[in-house]
């Protein structure tokens, strides 16, 4: 994989994010022609700011009101650079599907903004919206429920084509499910075989086969091998990585398998509750983390190497994931953190290069939501 | 908040308690299950035993059979479609294949216990925690209701669960996935068994959270001494806890070698491509190994090495001759202690 010379430019105050150059177009004709502009290696092609999603809680019968909301998403911010893979972990309920899911433009803001190619695509409906999911594509977790048991292959991966019927013309439609079917590696003969008839592997690589269909720029992973058998899994990520390189595809790639994010990613960022904790370099989260919920979350990690138990240090967090309907103030980790002081009941950190590493041109250098950032390997990798 | 040292600790095994054998010892066992379509040979001839205070690690892909030796061990596969053609399950030298069901459910629970993976339907849903861990000394034990209550309490205080008084007549859905589990270790513990079975204890749970409850298992082991068959595919938990492991490839053990050993010098090719298939947290490596093909199907097992058909050594030997547990040894003849390998080829894997 490529390196990207960008991300390792130093920025100011918030430092994970560049300049966005907004297109204002007021007819859908101008945004078709805008979103089919490509987008240079290394240039940022999402980028997101201060997204919200809130989920409303109700209670009531006749009359519904609102008593509180669960806070999935609470302000995150990233950029996506072309052909670069961006990883996102964190423990279950921290929001990492609901972030995903709001890429997707499947469930709709509470707030903040999505830019695809400068245009805000939380604001954008109809032929528009169509237009932009159209390169923006999903691969799903489970490869047994994301695929229609009733129907064959060929249908599940022809079916992006009736959607937008001009990326393959009718007559043409047989022979492009069989070129990709090709390209996933699987046998273009089995075009007519239904799902039922293949392994967890194989039905990864229809569900991939299928996001690749329209051509997309983005696709969006949602753990895309945590169901699968371990010598399958080396498989699967081998072939996203290979076809990253042939399509150049940008990939936000969803997992809580932290080997396997760092296998995969450029760049990683790691949530928690809602907020994105700590965002860099695989080599400055993996090697030099300073939020210490990156430090617990990378130390809990089992390694296959017995030697490796004796000396490695762990840091074992008591109690669970705080519910998000009623997260702590301030930081949302001091309930589990072992550095918590007053001031982080009471002002929330930001997500920016702590005040201490700031002008270091080192690893340690990069966004960190915590008061009292310090480095701590904790993977034993140095 | 606790930052820990990790130290391995290993246990001393218990001198010898009554006969001086292991504590359970699985002789040749097969299991099959004979449905609509043929015959699935899940099980195919599997030998291991656990000593007290020790942990083996019974590594495996789905429908390699790890699963369904632990049901045969705990004696509650479904038969039929389920049948044991044979094989032995000494417990303490005796063959449970040939007790009673009555002598079973004896040893069941009191004696050898089980841990299941998913901990929301291994517990009873509309039944509170309290009263479903108390089941455990109301039937064997013969408790009233009322001191069962007390001792569930207990049981929950000692896996950690803060507030137990306070969460004994909650239900299973009040809790989160972590506390679950401990539930069901502490249902496990009940009657200070011998012998637990845990089967993908973790497997469900967030990282963090698996940290706390493996970390919570192995501090229990050790208190009561207790032998621990840990079923799991996750080469990383192995690594953090296990003493011996077997590895399982479509119903047999293929390699079977003490933890430091294997993952230093593996001596069986799916061994060596596992390991190598791993994405590593502390370095990041270029494209992973990947063992191509797929688990076979039980119904229909390869002749020979089952996994002859994935293997990058396989011979014209491998597809006609079914390789059996070779002792392992060093280049010079010395037998390394507790190490086989069910590979025809297993000195050029392990020296080549």
């Amino acid at each position: 994989m490529a390196e990207l010379d960008k991300k390792d430019e130093a920025v100011d105050a918030t430092p994970n994010v560049t300049d966005i150059v907004k297109v204002d177009a007021s007819t859908t004709t101008e945004v078709e022609a805008i979103l089919d502009a490509p987008v240079d290696r290394g240039e940022p092609i999402l980028q997101v700011r201060n997204l919200v999603k809130h989920f409303p809680l109700t209670s009531g019968i006749l009359f519904r009101r609102q008593v509180g909301a669960v806070k999935a998403v609470d302000g995150v911010s990233f950029d996506l650079y072309q052909g670069e893979t961006l990883g996102i972990v964190g423990e279950s309920g921290c929001g990492k599907s609901t972030v995903a899911r709001l890429l997707m433009t499947l469930e709709r803001a509470t707030a903040g903004e999505v830019f695809y190619k400068g245009q805000d695509i939380t604001k954008l409906s109809g032929r528009a919206l169509k237009a932009v999911r159209r390169n923006i594509q999903m691969v799903f977790q489970d490869p047994y429920t994301s695929l229609n048991p009733r129907m064959t292959v060929g249908d599940i991966i022809g079916e992006p084509f009736d959607i937008h019927p001009e990326v393959a013309p009718k007559g043409d439609r047989r022979r492009k499910v069989q070129e990709l079917l090709d390209v996933v590696g699987l046998n273009p003969e089995y075009i007519n075989r239904y799902p039922h008839q293949f392994s967890g592997g194989q039905r990864q690589r229809i569900g991939i086969a299928r996001g690749l269909a329209l051509n997309p720029e983005i696709i969006i992973c949602d753990e895309p091998v945590s169901a699968l058998d371990v010598s399958v899994q080396a498989q699967v990520i081998n072939l996203m990585e290979k076809l990253q390189n042939e399509f150049n595809l940008s990939y936000v790639f969803i997992a809580h398998d932290l080997s396997i994010v760092r296998h995969i990613s450029d760049r990683v960022g790691v949530m928690y509750l809602g907020k994105m904790a700590e965002i860099g370099t695989d080599e400055q989260i993996y090697e030099h983390p300073t939020h210490p919920y990156t430090q617990a979350l990378l130390s809990a990690v089992p390694v296959p190497d017995p030697e490796a138990r004796e000396h490695r240090e762990r840091i074992i967090l008591t109690g669970d994931v705080p519910s998000p309907a009623n997260p702590p103030s301030g930081c949302r980790f001091r309930t589990r953190c072992w550095k918590a002081e007053d001031r982080c009941s009471t002002e929330v950190p930001l997500l920016a290069i702590p005040e201490r590493f700031q002008g270091l041109d080192s690893p340690v250098a990069h966004e960190s939501a915590c008061h009292f950032a310090e480095e701590k390997d904790v993977v034993g990798a140095a | 908040m606790t930052i820990i040292e990790e130290s391995a600790t290993v246990p001393a095994p218990r001198a010898g308690d009554d006969k001086g054998g292991p504590l359970l010892e699985v002789r040749d066992l097969h299991v099959e299950f004979h449905t609509r379509d043929g015959v699935a040979k899940a099980v195919n001839g599997v030998n291991y035993s656990v000593d007290a205070g020790e942990t083996l690690a019974v590594l495996g892909e789905s429908g390699s059979g790890k699963s369904v030796t632990a049901q045969a061990i705990m004696g509650i596969l479904d038969m039929p479609p389920g049948k044991i053609p044979q094989g032995e399950i000494l417990f303490r030298g005796q063959d449970m294949l040939k007790m009673s069901a009555e002598e079973r459910r004896a040893i069941r629970g009191r004696k050898i216990a089980m841990i299941f993976q998913d901990a929301l339907s291994a517990l009873n849903p509309v039944l509170s925690v309290g009263y479903q861990l108390g089941e455990m000394f109301r039937v064997h034990q013969g408790l009233s209701k009322k001191d069962a209550k007390v001792k569930a309490i207990e049981l929950m205080d000692r896996v950690k669960i803060p507030a137990a008084a306070a969460r004994v007549s909650d239900y299973p859905h009040q809790f989160s996935g972590g506390m679950r589990q401990r539930i069901m270790i502490a249902m496990a513990l009940a009657l200070e068994p011998d012998l637990i079975i845990a089967d993908e204890p973790t497997t469900a749970l967030d990282v963090t959270v698996q940290a706390q409850v493996m970390d919570l298992l192995a501090e229990l082991q050790r208190e009561f001494n207790m032998g621990l068959i840990l079923i799991t595919h996750d080469l990383g938990v192995v690594a953090d806890v296990a003493d011996k492991i077997a590895v399982m490839y479509a119903g047999r053990i293929v390699e079977q070698a003490p933890v430091h050993e294997i993952y230093k010098r593996p001596a069986h090719p799916y061994t060596k491509g596992l390991l190598e298939s791993i994405p590593r947290l502390d370095h990041k490596g270029q494209e992973l190994f990947a063992i191509k093909g797929l688990p076979p199907n039980l119904m229909k097992i390869p002749g020979g090495c089952a996994f002859n058909p994935r293997c990058t050594m396989a011979q014209d030997v491998c597809r006609t001759d079914i390789p059996v547990l070779h002792q392992v040894t060093e280049q010079d003849g010395t037998d390394l202690v507790g190490r086989g390998s069910a590979c025809h080829f297993w000195k050029e894997t392990i020296h080549g």
